[in-house]
Parts: structure tokens; C-alpha cells; sequence
């Protein structure tokens, strides 16, 4: 387990150094020269000049390169150039709620893909199994961000329940802040629970058809009891990858979601910064969240192995 | 929680999956329809603005309703399924024009050092969802149709790359690939003769599940800005403009959100139908 867990931990360095690579590549490199490109065509010369060397682009690309990681290593993330504040900083506050955001909506699809899997599973054929399944299906069809649109539509125009949006911050309560993010969470959860939903029920149906299914059933238990007693662990394994794969899937998603509601999280900071041509701050954010995704993926693959020892190849 | 006591359990889904295969080609070819006929009619010229027409909801003279600027919803969706086919088409062109290759060499090589290189850009790769390929490339290149196709698009290879060298692999065990070995056939000529026409149905069924995810990822993506651009038309852009309209004009949000649902919808039935009709194998999965 400790080779097979050192040997993935050095998979992971390599990925987070071409991944860094490949960003710095594309964001820095390709536009020709940054500083021109931030300030756009009608800058002076001088004006040029001095972001040049505020942003350190006279010296080489490579020193540029290892000056930006290791400065992130140290949580160093250089400065906004819009905002003229760190962007450690603007990440930091948007990201108490993209954050918790994404979390809650892997928990509100874990809590609807569980019990609606299991049922699904246990009832093949039958007409629950197939009313599960044309859910799941429609679930998977509509768009998390019509889906929310709806949603406002609903509870925040015609019935008032709700605000269309914005968010109190967490220093006004907790209650306060985590309602604002109940709407967002489930229109994230949507098709995230029709996904687990499907992995659920198959990944039960292919335990359940399993010879050990037959030889506790052969010992006396009941469908149930087999099913509940043996088949549920088993069949969760494939279950938790995906929810782990979810995640990143889940934080994109908030980027998009939070447009909905009008959240100052981390997608909206990314759209301004995008628009305002602010490349360090779209550097940053993107790296990491590929960051996230792959330190996700590989804590996964860790809990995988720890679970299945035949995956310690 | 019994099981059903029927012999043939299952029976019951099995003609529901020829129906959803019907239905779901059904719906995909109305929107190809819709799609192609717009270049050569639309109720309505969606460039035209009628401002004494501006905002009506949905009857005789314009089904669909019309938007803030007195545009035919209708006719905006019809030339916007355009955008999300050709998108979604292209993407997954790139994705099974580089990942199926990258797949059977990374298979014809399984074990060497091009394979490990094969499958470990391929991780990179999925490191990046679409949303974060598209937001470097629009960072750089600014918002457009294209790049959104780019990011779609480079989001498919892994996933095809995967689907190939996983299916190649168990196919380079068969005995119908050794016997083609013995008769001196190369790695290369093997997989282009014998592997990858076994292959063409999961692609095919594969190729599908991605039309339908494409088509939400361009609607995500011009949603919040970084697909086509106007004045083309597009579901995401449309959905956009109306969410400040919500309350006085919902079948601006509503209209085109069915579209993509009833699209997505359909491909993912037709997907599900060709499976079954295509690889009876799997059958006992779902």
C-alpha cells in the first residue's frame, strides 16, 4: 500500500508540474506579450513599460515560471492587476462559498442517489425501477443553470419563498448564508444525483449477481437481508469514485450556477477577471482548480486501493 | 423490498428500450430538421427587429412568442440548433479523430512507454473540465463559437482514448487477432482491419452519449459568455438574455431550456436504444 501510494503521490507531482506548465503556457506565452494584451492596443508605450516590469516580464520566461510556482508553493499568487489586491486574498474570500457550495451539493446528490438507487435496484423491472430510471433520465437531460432559472422562477418570483439571489455572507449566521445556497446546491445536485443514481443501481445489480449473493442467500438470509448485509458494500466501491470524480465536475458547475444567483464566489471572479483581461488572476483560479481536481482524483484513487487491495498494482 | 415474482423480469423494460430508441431518434431528427430547414426558411428573419411586436407571449402569429427586441423565439431556436449540432458535431469529430487513434496505438503498444505517455496525458487531460479549457482559451483568445468547440472538443479525446485502448486491449487477447498475428500482419494494419471495426458500435453508442454532453456543455458555455457570440443565436445566450425577463416574460426562459432538454433527451434515449440493438452483452447491466 505505502509503494503504491508513493508511486501515485509522484504521478501527482508530475500531473501538478505539466499541468502548471501547460497553463503558464497558454496564458502567459501565447498572447506574444502580456502586459500589452492586459492594457489593450491603445496603450502608451511607457504605461507598457512599467507593467512589464511590475509583473516581472523583463526577466526569462523560465525565471518567470519557476518565480510563479514557487510562489504559489509559499501561497503567493501575485497581485490582481484590476483590483490591485492579492489575489491570494480575492480567492480566499470567493472561495467560502464556491466551497461550500460544491460540498453541499455532492451531499444533497449522495442523499438522493442513495435511497433512490437502492430502491431502483431492488425492485428491477418493476414499474418503480422504471419510474427511478425515466427521472434519472430527464435528470441528466436538463441543464443545471435552466434548472435553477426555473427554480428562481418558481420560489423567488411567483411564490416569494425565497430571495432571487445574492448571498448575506457567513458573518450574518450561518442559517442566513447556508439558505441563500440551498436553491444553487440543489440545482447542482440535479443531475449529479440522476448519475449516482444509474452508477447505484447497476453497481448493485452487479453485486447482487454475484456467487457470494448466492451462498448468503443459500444460508438462509432473504433477499433483503442479502441485499443490505453484503451487497451494499460491495457495490458501493464504484459508487465512491464517481462521487470523488463528481467533484470537479461539481466545482465548474458552481462557476456556471453562480451566475444564476448572483454569487460573488470563485466564477464570478474569474468571468471580471476575464473581461477586465486580468491574466494573473485567470492564471491563478485555473490553476487551482486543476489543482483541486487533481488531488481529488488521486485521494480517490487512494481510498480505492485502501478499499480493494487488487488495485495496488 | 421484494423482488417482482415475474420469470421474465425485465420483459417490461425491454419494450420500453425499443420504444425510448424510437422516440429518442424521433426527437434528435426533429431538431436535425429544424436545424437544417432553417437555412433555408424560419417563420421569421431572426436578424429582423419588430420593436411594436416586442415581448408577446406565445399564440397564432408567433408560436413560440418573441423576445425584448420583437425577435420570433421560434425561429431564434431553430437557427440556435444549428449552433449547438454544429458545436457538439465538431467537438466530437475532434474526439474521435485524435482519442480513437491515440487509444489503438496506446493498445497495439500496451505496457511500453508510448502507452504510459498515451494514458498519462490522457489523466492530464481530464484534469481540465471543458469549463476550464474553455475559460484559458477564452482568456487568451477572447469569447467565440470556435474556441467553445475547442474546449468541447479537447475534452473528448480522453474520453474516446479510454473507451479504444480499453475495448482494443481485450480484443488483442482473441484468437482471431492472434491467427491475423501468425499471418504476419503488422500492429498497425491489425488495428485498422480487424480491431477497429469491432469497435465501430461502442463508438457509435459513445459518440452519442458525447453529442448529448456537448450540446449542454455549448449551452453552459454561452450561457455565461464564452460560446458563439451575437448575433448568432444560441439556447445558452437565449437562456442568458431572459433571466432579467424572468418574471414578465417566462417563455423566454422556458422555450429554449426545452429544446435543449427535449435534444439532450432524445440522444440520450437513442444512445441507450443503440446500446441494446448494438451490444446485447451489456444488456443484463442496465
Amino acid at each position: 500500500m505505502l509503494r503504491y501510494a508513493l508511486r501515485r503521490l509522484l504521478s501527482l507531482a508530475v500531473s501538478l508540474v505539466v499541468a502548471s506548465l501547460v497553463i503558464f503556457l497558454v496564458i502567459e506565452v501565447i498572447p506574444g506579450d502580456p502586459a500589452s494584451y492586459m492594457l489593450g492596443i491603445n496603450a502608451q508605450p511607457d504605461t507598457v513599460a512599467a507593467l512589464r516590469s511590475e509583473l516581472g516580464l523583463d526577466v526569462s520566461k523560465t525565471a518567470r515560471y519557476l518565480a510563479w510556482v514557487g510562489g504559489m508553493l509559499h501561497g503567493d499568487f501575485g497581485t490582481s492587476y484590476t483590483y490591485r489586491t492579492e489575489v491570494a486574498e480575492m480567492i480566499g474570500e470567493r472561495m467560502w462559498i464556491s466551497l461550500p457550495l460544491a460540498l453541499y451539493a455532492l451531499t444533497l446528490s449522495t442523499l438522493i442517489a442513495f435511497p433512490a438507487g437502492i430502491l431502483a435496484a431492488s425492485r428491477r423491472g418493476s414499474a418503480t425501477d422504471l419510474g427511478v430510471m425515466g427521472v434519472t433520465q430527464l435528470g441528466v437531460a436538463v441543464p443545471n443553470f435552466w434548472f435553477a432559472m426555473l427554480m428562481v422562477l418558481l420560489f423567488a418570483v411567483k411564490l416569494r419563498w425565497v430571495s432571487a439571489g445574492g448571498f448575506p455572507g457567513w458573518e450574518n449566521g450561518f442559517w442566513p448564508a447556508l439558505r441563500a445556497l440551498t436553491l444553487p446546491a440543489i440545482a447542482l445536485a440535479l443531475p449529479q444525483a440522476s448519475i449516482l443514481t444509474r452508477v447505484m443501481r447497476s453497481s448493485l445489480l452487479d453485486t447482487l449477481s454475484e456467487d457470494f449473493i448466492r451462498t448468503a442467500r443459500a444460508k438462509g438470509l432473504n433477499r433483503r437481508q442479502a441485499l443490505w448485509r453484503h451487497a451494499l458494500r460491495n457495490a458501493l466501491i464504484p459508487v465512491l469514485t464517481i462521487i470523488g470524480l463528481q467533484f470537479s465536475f461539481l466545482m465548474a458547475g458552481a462557476i456556471i450556477i453562480e451566475q444564476v444567483f448572483f454569487l460573488p464566489g470563485i466564477g464570478r471572479l474569474i468571468f471580471q477577471s476575464i473581461s477586465s483581461r486580468d491574466l494573473i488572476v485567470v492564471e491563478s483560479v485555473v490553476m487551482l482548480l486543476v489543482f483541486a481536481v487533481i488531488v481529488v482524483n488521486f485521494a480517490v484513487d487512494l481510498a480505492y486501493a485502501w478499499v480493494d487491495p487488487r488495485l495496488r498494482r | 423490498m421484494t423482488l417482482p415474482a415475474d420469470p421474465r423480469p425485465g420483459l417490461w423494460r425491454q419494450a420500453f428500450r425499443a420504444r425510448s430508441l424510437i422516440l429518442g431518434a424521433l426527437l434528435s431528427l426533429v431538431f436535425l430538421a429544424a436545424a437544417l430547414l432553417s437555412f433555408l426558411w424560419t417563420p421569421y428573419d431572426v436578424a429582423a427587429l419588430d420593436i411594436a411586436a416586442k415581448l408577446r407571449p406565445p399564440g397564432a402569429a408567433h408560436w413560440l412568442g418573441t423576445d425584448h427586441f420583437g425577435r420570433d423565439v421560434l425561429s431564434m431556436i431553430m437557427v440556435g440548433a444549428r449552433t449547438s449540432i454544429a458545436v457538439a458535431v465538431v467537438a466530437v469529430g475532434i474526439g474521435v479523430g485524435l482519442g480513437v487513434p491515440l487509444g489503438l496505438a496506446a493498445a497495439a503498444r500496451r505496457g511500453g512507454w508510448l502507452d504510459e505517455l498515451i494514458m498519462r496525458a490522457n489523466d492530464l487531460v481530464f484534469a481540465f473540465p471543458s469549463l476550464v479549457i474553455a475559460i484559458l482559451i477564452t482568456a487568451v483568445f477572447g469569447p467565440g463559437a470556435v474556441n467553445a468547440i475547442l474546449a468541447i472538443g479537447i475534452f473528448n479525446v480522453p474520453v474516446f482514448a479510454r473507451l479504444t485502448r480499453g475495448a482494443a486491449l481485450s480484443l488483442w487477447k482473441r484468437d482471431f487477432i492472434l491467427a491475423a498475428r501468425v499471418a504476419g500482419k503488422g500492429a498497425t494494419r491489425i488495428s485498422a482491419e480487424h480491431i477497429l471495426p469491432n469497435l465501430a458500435n461502442l463508438l457509435i453508442v459513445q459518440g452519442t452519449i458525447q453529442f448529448s454532453l456537448g450540446i449542454l456543455a455549448e449551452a453552459g458555455l454561452s450561457y455565461v459568455g464564452l460560446g458563439a457570440q451575437p448575433p448568432t443565436p444560441s439556447w445558452g445566450r437565449m437562456l442568458a438574455e431572459s433571466q432579467t425577463m424572468i418574471s414578465f416574460a417566462p417563455w423566454l426562459a422556458l422555450m429554449p431550456g426545452m429544446a435543449i432538454v427535449l435534444t439532450v433527451l432524445g440522444l440520450n434515449l437513442m444512445g441507450d436504444g443503440l446500446r441494446d440493438l448494438l451490444d446485447p452483452r451489456l444488456r443484463r447491466q442496465r
